[in-house]
């Protein structure tokens, strides 16, 4: 007996579509937010800051509003995507996705943040004077001794993106089989009687989704925090 | 001149200068804990950029702030021996014997294996060392790296008296048969004594 109907494994392959998409695009771009704010001084680093923090705080739907102001038909870097490559995001999965990505960001920054800055700098040094440039110094030090930081911070985005709602259906709007995720259809499934089961359905697949990732998160930032990396 | 150097270093509120101008191959630089010794090291190494002055060691001129020379670490090759050690402890004493080595380098692997009697470190994690066992892994990793000259902070230290006395006997030998220029940190008299005639004092 299959527990989910059709629709229902749709909605939940949708839902991680959308956020392991997102967490690919974020992924790059929060270690490097993370590497600029642990390691680097320099003029509008607290901007810099704030600014990656602000869709943590802000109500999501102004976060959405703003996706909409940038990246719509007729905002800034919407028209510029689109006459260039052609992408359109609002109204699409791919919207969807950039709403995860940016509310996942700030939680994927502190937690690489965290890891990156428990990394030694006097082994970065030791690894110049032994003749690695400054990439090298990277990739064979700072990186890998940061991973269970990026490993954290990676399951802690996805499991915000899973969770997103308010910029989704902001930005990306309620589209079945488009953009209609998890906690968006969940949220349909009440408007219309009757639906009872399929919302307790979908209910139970986000709870043991996000204790998953939360746990996974908690192991990784224990093995962070315990510095003794014998499994690399 | 093996050593021709005049720098001025920046640690927190003090100024450290040190001129150490020599031609022997080891020099001892000495002086009370907190006084700088390896903030020195650290500007010749290319860790910590002096405020002014000019380092030339064998030679090759590493820093000069009037005509305008800062090598980057990586181009120094400087031997350095951390006081910290700093053994990756993500790497296998192998790896981190490796990290640094060159191809045609003046010394190989087994030859530095040999050397300091550590081939049955080599699959073994830095955190399971002994103090003394790390200690050689990182001499070892230095000298792998075909370094020009070597900076050694307190190589001797947290070493019992006979595992001590072989560091000592591997530092005389690079001293006589490579002939390589070392800069040896120490605040033990005795060890300063038995090594060189030439000691530099900061204060």
């Amino acid at each position: 007996m299959n527990p989910l109907s059709a629709e229902e494994w749709g909605i939940v392959a949708l839902s991680l579509k959308v956020s392991l998409v997102a967490m690919a695009l974020t992924l790059p771009v929060a270690y490097a937010v993370a590497w600029l704010l642990a390691r680097r001084r320099f003029p509008g680093r607290m901007l810099l800051d704030a600014l990656v923090h602000l869709p943590l705080v802000l109500p999501p739907v102004v976060t959405g509003w703003l996706l909409l102001l940038l990246f719509g038909r007729s905002g800034p870097v919407g028209q510029w995507l689109d006459s260039w490559f052609g992408i359109t995001l609002p109204f699409r999965w791919t919207g969807a996705a950039l709403a995860a990505a940016v509310m996942a960001l700030p939680l994927m920054v502190r937690a690489m943040r965290l890891s990156i800055e428990a990394v030694d700098r006097k082994l970065v040094g030791a690894a110049r004077s032994l003749g690695a440039g400054r990439w090298r110094a990277f990739a064979t030090i700072t990186l890998p001794l940061s991973l269970p930081g990026v490993f954290a911070g990676g399951v802690l985005g996805f499991a915000r993106s899973i969770g997103e709602f308010g910029a989704t259906i902001t930005f990306a709007s309620n589209i079945p089989g488009e953009t209609r995720t998890l906690p968006l259809a969940i949220y349909s499934g009440l408007q219309v009687p009757g639906l009872e089961g399929e919302v307790a359905r979908l209910a139970v697949i986000s709870i043991v989704l996000s204790l998953l990732a939360l746990l996974a998160s908690e192991y990784f930032m224990r093995r962070a925090a315990g510095g003794r990396m014998h499994a690399f | 001149m093996h050593f021709d150097i005049d720098i001025a270093v920046q640690r927190g509120e003090r100024e450290i200068a040190c001129r150490i101008a020599a031609d022997t191959n080891l020099v001892a630089l000495v002086g009370s804990s907190g006084a700088g010794k390896s903030s020195v090291l650290d500007a010749i190494a290319g860790l910590l950029r002096p405020m002014r002055g000019r380092i030339a060691i064998a030679g090759e001129t590493l820093f000069d702030s009037d005509a305008g020379i800062d090598l980057p670490p990586e181009a120094r090759r400087a031997g350095y021996v951390f006081q910290d050690l700093r053994l990756f402890p993500h790497r296998r004493v192998r790896a981190n014997l490796t990290y640094g080595e060159k191809p045609g380098g003046w010394i190989g692997f087994d030859e530095v294996v040999a050397l300091l009697d550590i081939a049955p470190l080599l699959d073994r994690w830095p955190a399971t060392l002994s103090g003394g066992e790390a200690k050689r892994v990182a001499i070892g990793r230095a000298l792998l790296s075909a370094p020009h000259f070597l900076l050694l902070d307190e190589p001797l230290a947290s070493l019992d008296p006979a595992r001590g006395e072989e560091i000592l006997a591997t530092i005389e030998s690079i001293r006589d048969e490579l002939g390589l220029p070392i800069l040896h940190v120490s605040h033990d008299a005795s060890e300063v004594a038995r090594l060189t005639d030439i000691v530099v004092r900061i204060d």
